[in-house]
């Protein structure tokens, strides 16, 4: 068919508008792949556009966590001289599973329920997991930035952050599952809970999960006391903090590394599955 | 479906045909659904077909039924029994693929806030695969056809609700679906927004896409559809154009009557009065007292036999007789309201 170019008006001849039939091709041959990808990719755009605010969002919170703790504490002599270097993993884990879990669960209240935004996502086509799958990914990726920016902060702070060459992978490795778990977590907040509870549940979910996570002591130190070393236990975070610190300061008392990623995984697959759920129970009545 | 009216379609042996054949757009046979914990069916049993290119109208009040079966052929909600096809695709057994071929107006505003006008139909159109080039040239068409073009770069909560409306439009058309679906879409706009949306429509008729309308307006189902289903408490009632269905009562002539109560007047004993009372005038068939939710006064439509004009002055005198007050009086042809009291004894809003 022509089609007509310029703008179109209402009389009967240049009625046809332009995209109709010009387009069926590519559209049926474009896999829900590539769906997902142009739906990251608008993600990323919009976070890109905000960097700034977005990196002042999630870095505040550790960066005083760490200036207090890490600098003020151990100056003024309440701490000891190694402490920074327990605290520096356990503040990095924060980072990742805190800002995944706050990727997903905040902007999933509103979508399902203010804005209606996620309307378009659920009806592009693609399954409608993937449409989550892809809110985690997203979350995670800011995460693991989040996390990633915390390693510059700590060395302008702490002078020295324990680092070591040969861990380097592994280290990374856990940071990622970190901000994967911290996303899957946000993935049920942000579909089990209704908009008008949100606030409530923040504050009831968030602050025992910082500090039930072992980001500021190692899990093996809690032997004295022993009911929080077993609360603690539960936490996916824990796994988290324990991990990246026996990787980045080995010679501190922590949780065996392989546990930390066998743990660390199961509660993946296992906050993933509850998480879907709770996603399809939303997205399709 | 057993009380359908005559004329309307109902679903044939062709439900196995080859898919993406044929000259239907949509397909649905026997649909039911039963939201969880309901006492009762949201649809019960709703079969209709809409050819390629067709208007089709869903006129019934809030509640009928109408947004649930939008939302099935939409693939947002599961059906419990039956069987949609959109474009040859069952929706229930690939949704995916019945996105790729369907467009979706809501009824509330679900535009990305984040993003411009013109970025929310080129991104719209990047999770449907179109091409980067062939987007942008789309989006700025749209913008234009949809008088969006002076300020592409807006973000959306800076519009009025007519613009979000054709933004939506815009958008769904991005990927230029076989059949477009919209939600009651001229809730809330103000008269000029809605002429302009109904042109609109009128356009997308002219250039063969497939609309798919759902409305409480009979205005709009009349002046907008090639066809129109009427529906009420999950069922289909009449499915016709909007003319046949009206012809169905040509024989009818009504008077519309708003009658206030007087001074000590009590306005449910003067319904019951008046309506045994205008019945008894020799040539009046029926008298529905219709619910009227704008309240001022009573209303009466009275179908009568003959000229319609005759009976002002024998209604005015029983109207008197009963201390009351005639304040208004229409003489009507049939139109679609008169269709939908005539099936379910309500009016529609």
């Amino acid at each position: 068919m022509t089609v007509p170019s310029g703008p179109v008006t209402s009389s009967p001849s240049a009625a046809q508008p332009p995209p109709v039939t010009s387009s069926l091709g590519p559209a049926a041959r474009w896999g829900p792949w590539r769906t997902g990808m142009a739906i990251l990719r608008r993600d990323l755009f919009v976070t890109g556009r905000e960097f700034p605010i977005f990196l002042a969002q999630v870095i505040l919170q550790p960066l005083f966590l760490l200036f207090v703790f890490g600098k003020v504490l151990t100056e003024l002599g309440y701490a000891q001289a190694g402490y920074q270097d327990v605290l520096f993993p356990g503040l990095v884990a924060l980072a990742a599973v805190l800002t995944g879990l706050q990727s997903t669960a905040l902007p999933l209240v509103i979508e399902f329920s203010y804005s209606n935004e996620i309307e378009d996502r659920l009806l592009a086509p693609l399954p409608v997991g993937a449409v989550a799958v892809e809110k985690v990914v997203f979350a995670a990726i800011r995460g693991f930035v989040a996390a990633l920016v915390m390693f510059p902060i700590g060395v302008w702070i702490l002078g020295s952050i324990p680092w070591q060459a040969s861990t380097g992978v592994a280290v990374v490795t856990m940071m990622v599952l970190g901000s994967l778990l911290g996303a899957a977590m946000g993935l049920i907040l942000g579909t089990f809970v209704p908009p008008n509870r949100i606030n409530v549940t923040f504050a009831l979910v968030l602050t025992p999960l910082i500090f039930t996570g072992c980001s500021q002591y190692p899990w093996p130190s809690l032997s004295h006391l022993r009911w929080f070393q077993v609360v603690s236990a539960f936490n996916p975070m824990t796994y988290v903090s324990e991990g990246l610190r026996g990787l980045m300061v080995p010679t501190v008392p922590h949780i065996a590394t392989w546990a930390c990623f066998v743990v660390g995984t199961a509660y993946l697959v296992v906050l993933m599955v509850v998480g879907m759920y709770g996603f399809n129970r939303r997205a399709l009545s | 479906m057993s009380n359908v009216a005559p004329g309307a379609s109902t679903a044939s042996p062709s439900d196995h045909r080859p898919v993406g054949h044929g000259s239907l757009a949509v397909e649905v046979h026997e649909l039911v659904k039963r939201y969880p914990k309901a006492p009762v069916d949201s649809l019960a049993g709703v079969s209709f077909q809409v050819e390629r290119g067709e208007v089709f109208g869903f006129l019934g009040p809030n509640g009928a039924g109408k947004s649930t079966t939008i939302g099935i052929l939409t693939t947002r909600i599961r059906s419990t029994g039956g069987r949609a096809v959109v474009a040859g695709v069952d929706v229930a057994a690939d949704p995916v693929g019945a996105r790729r071929v369907l467009g979706v107006v809501p009824q509330q505003n679900n535009l990305d806030r984040s993003l411009s006008v013109r970025q929310n139909l080129t991104y719209h159109a990047s999770y449907h695969g179109v091409p980067r080039a062939s987007r942008n040239q789309m989006a700025d068409a749209l913008l234009e056809q949809f008088g969006l073009a002076d300020r592409p770069n807006g973000r959306p909560d800076d519009f009025s609700g007519g613009q979000i409306q054709r933004m939506m439009i815009a958008r769904a058309l991005m990927h230029a679906p076989s059949v477009l679906f919209l939600d009651e879409p001229s809730t809330g706009l103000d008269p000029a927004a809605r002429l302009f949306l109904w042109e609109k429509i009128a356009e997308l008729k002219a250039a063969g896409t497939t609309v798919v309308i759902t409305t409480h307006d009979m205005d709009e189902a009349a002046t907008l559809s090639d066809r129109v289903a009427i529906i009420d408490h999950g069922a289909l009632l009449a499915l016709d154009t909007p003319e046949q269905l009206v012809r169905g009562m040509q024989s009818q002539r009504t008077l519309d009557c708003t009658v206030e109560p007087g001074p000590t007047g009590d306005a449910t004993s003067l319904g019951l009065v008046l309506g045994v009372a205008l019945g008894a005038l020799v040539g009046v068939r029926a008298v529905d007292q219709i619910d009227d939710a704008s309240g001022v006064g009573l209303r009466f439509r009275i179908d009568v036999e003959g000229e319609a004009a005759s009976f002002v002055a024998p209604v005015a005198t029983v109207v008197a007789d009963a201390g009351a007050r005639l304040t208004d009086v229409r003489l009507g042809e049939p139109n679609l309201e008169d269709v939908f009291i005539h099936l379910t004894g309500r009016a529609l809003r």
